[in-house]
């Protein structure tokens, strides 16, 4: 009984179905770029962001105050889904991690004919401090030091962090340093370039100034192998 | 009539989009003229050519890494982009600065695609109209 329904419930769509299918060929003939895509829904002025320019001039600069409070809702989101300080920072991490991956790609881009690929530690690091660091803040990074002690760890200061520049610490959370987003950045860029590694942001308060952060970066030790192989034959 | 096959991979070499045209110089009409059993043997030519890009991009800083390997007279050529995501072009005639164009112009096409905030690195393409616009590259270059 059911089996015989099925049947024909199939019968009815079978001769509607010719005339449905001729009326979408037809329709794709009419707009053929659309055909493909008529479940895709387009912006109010039908420009996709295929259709817009990778470049941005220097005017059309983001105001400092609307990325404050941006930056300061984002914190304060997730602020609310974490139970501790290092749960918060990871978050912090994981949210520059993503904005990280495509600045690589579009300050690399944006380089043009001289674009390449950074082979050597040293080399990422310094697209770090100066391409990136310019792109983002306008400034280079105020100095980028290799630690004394441990071969894969590197540093990267800022004295006056922007992302940090409205952010006041609690006393009980004391250790937060909301420039977590920008290691999250750092790590994405060195991550892309193939150089995995782990950073992590820390406050060095000192008189002259109180918002210095240092970024340490240790890379894994496969990088430091390669380094020392590429070393050898060059 | 010159085919070409274009495939970009991810960071783990796995595929992101994949795609096949003939060429438009010379009075072609930009289809492929694989045979059947030529299509899974591109994959896997340029499967195999990921070794030796592997080999080079240590040694060579520009993102072109023009041609890379040769498989009985396929050609396979490289663009490397920053975050390491691989275009490879199976061809069968040696072009290039077209090649480099049309690299190029994808490259613009896949920064675009990342600059989506829906979009992480990694995941398939599956845009119809990135689609498009490469096979207009194309159309443009090769």
């Amino acid at each position: 009984m059911h089996r015989q329904s099925s049947e024909t419930v199939r019968s009815t769509i079978v001769p509607f179905s010719p005339p449905a299918s001729k009326h979408t060929s037809m329709s794709s003939l009419a707009q053929p770029p659309m055909s493909s895509s008529s479940s895709l829904r387009f912006p109010q002025n039908r420009k996709t962001i295929y259709d817009r320019h990778l470049n941005r001039s220097k005017t059309s600069e983001l105001s400092k105050a609307s990325f404050a409070f941006l930056f300061g809702e984002m914190v304060g989101y997730a602020q609310k889904r974490v139970a501790g300080i290092q749960d918060l920072e990871k978050k912090l991490n994981a949210h520059g991690y993503m904005v990280g991956q495509r600045l690589l790609e579009l300050y690399s881009w944006r380089e043009g004919r001289s674009a390449k690929r950074e082979t050597r530690i040293l080399g990422a690091l310094q697209f770090l401090t100066t391409t990136v660091w310019t792109s983002l803040f306008n400034k280079a990074a105020d100095a980028l030091e290799k630690s004394r002690e441990k071969e894969d760890e590197y540093m990267i200061a800022d004295n006056e962090p922007v992302v940090n520049t409205y952010i006041s610490i609690p006393k009980e959370m004391g250790t937060l340093n909301c420039a977590a987003f920008q290691a999250g950045v750092i790590e994405a860029v060195l991550d892309g370039c193939s150089f995995p590694c782990n950073v992590t942001a820390h406050s060095v308060v000192s008189e002259q100034f109180p918002q210095k952060t240092i970024f340490l970066i240790k890379f894994d030790q496969k990088v430091l192998d390669r380094e020392a192989q590429l070393g050898a034959s060059t | 009539m010159s085919s070409f096959y274009f495939v970009i991979l991810g960071t783990k070499d796995n595929p992101l989009y994949e795609a096949e045209f003939g060429t438009f110089k010379q009075g072609g009409d930009g289809v492929s003229r694989f045979r059947e059993e030529q299509r899974h043997m591109n994959q896997f030519i340029a499967h195999a050519s990921l070794d030796i890009v592997e080999e080079i991009q240590w040694n060579n800083q520009s993102m072109y890494l023009k041609v890379v390997d040769k498989f009985y007279g396929v050609l396979v050529s490289c663009f490397l982009t920053a975050g390491n995501i691989k275009f490879l072009l199976l061809h069968e005639v040696k072009s290039e600065d077209a090649i480099r164009n049309f690299f190029t112009d994808v490259y613009d096409l896949y920064t675009k695609t990342l600059m989506n905030p829906f979009y992480s690195v990694n995941q398939t393409i599956t845009s119809p109209i990135f689609d498009q616009r490469v096979k207009q590259v194309a159309k443009k270059y090769l």
